[in-house]
């Protein structure tokens, strides 16, 4: 089988574990995402087991990657090496957060959730692809002004 | 809030560790949502179709679950449309401005012991509860 068809099934699969995953796992329901983030009222803590078993399967792999430094598909294994905290970093997750607490609706969840084709999942996907985006723009605009 | 309650997150939670797990053994990189899709919609990538792949695969998922289970999923009005573009907007500029989201910092980032992926989660964490209780309490839900 050719290189590029065994990529495109892997993104095809992965795709699928992770909708799986998020569909049964709770995300999609803004209404428990927004019960787990509101630690004042009546908060519901179920939801940081999501985080917590898909940490603990991924680390074990995560190493196993760094140990082979090259993927089974023959890429290099590329995970990030940054380790400065810039504004960039900080003042995105601001504004993500910001956005999840509104509706309690993250990325992936929110693409899952289209199948509903409820019009307020529409528009925060539609929304959301609208700011992903202008961050294009904006990032273009500031290469070419430090350009100049 | 009993022990059944905590099972699907859990599981849930293990199937996207193993999505990510495949995903960085078998390509090499990064699971993060917001990237994948970002990428997506981007100009000079490379590699649009095979993301565009991991989107259906999202889809398809989603629903399969829902006609089996359509209880798992929100019902069909209870997302308000203007507050969700308002959430769409931020979500999207600010998950690419931040290199991330709840997958690619939350799951992967945190995974490999990252601190750029610590601060990111935890402000995110913070900002979005802060979100709800703004919303819900000293506001008084009238959003």
């Amino acid at each position: 089988m050719k290189s590029k068809l065994k990529h495109r099934l892997v993104f095809l699969a992965t795709g699928l574990l992770f909708g799986f995953g998020l569909a049964i796992s709770g995300m999609v329901l803004p209404e428990r995402v927004l019960g787990f983030l509101d630690v004042t009222g009546k908060w519901d803590p179920s939801l940081a087991f999501v985080m917590v078993g898909a940490i603990l399967v991924h680390i074990p792999f995560v190493r196993l990657a760094q140990r082979r430094g090259i993927s089974i598909l023959g890429d290099a294994i590329q995970l990030p090496r940054r380790k400065d905290i810039d504004v960039k970093l900080v003042v995105g997750a601001v504004l993500f957060g910001v956005g999840w607490g509104i509706t309690g609706i993250c990325p992936g969840p929110g693409i899952v959730n289209l199948v509903t084709l409820s019009p307020g999942i529409v528009a925060f996907v539609g929304a959301m692809l609208v700011g992903m985006v202008a961050f294009f723009v904006y990032e273009k605009r500031m290469a070419a002004g430090q350009k100049n | 809030m009993n022990l059944v309650s905590y099972v699907s997150p859990l599981l849930g939670g293990m199937l996207i560790g193993a999505a990510a797990s495949v995903f960085l053994l078998f390509n090499g990189r990064i699971a993060g949502i917001s990237g994948i899709v970002g990428g997506a919609f981007g100009t000079d990538v490379k590699d649009r179709s095979e993301r565009l792949l991991f989107i259906a695969g999202l889809l398809l998922a989603g629903l399969v679950v829902f006609l089996i289970h359509p209880e798992h999923f929100p019902a069909a009005r209870s997302v308000a449309v203007g507050p969700a573009i308002l959430a769409g907007l931020f979500v999207g500029f600010g998950t690419r401005l931040g290199n991330g989201c709840t997958s690619g910092h939350g799951v992967c980032g945190l995974s490999r012991f990252s601190g750029r992926s610590f601060v990111a989660t935890l402000t995110f964490m913070v900002v979005a509860a802060i979100t709800v209780f703004v919303m819900r309490h000293a506001l008084g839900g009238g959003l």
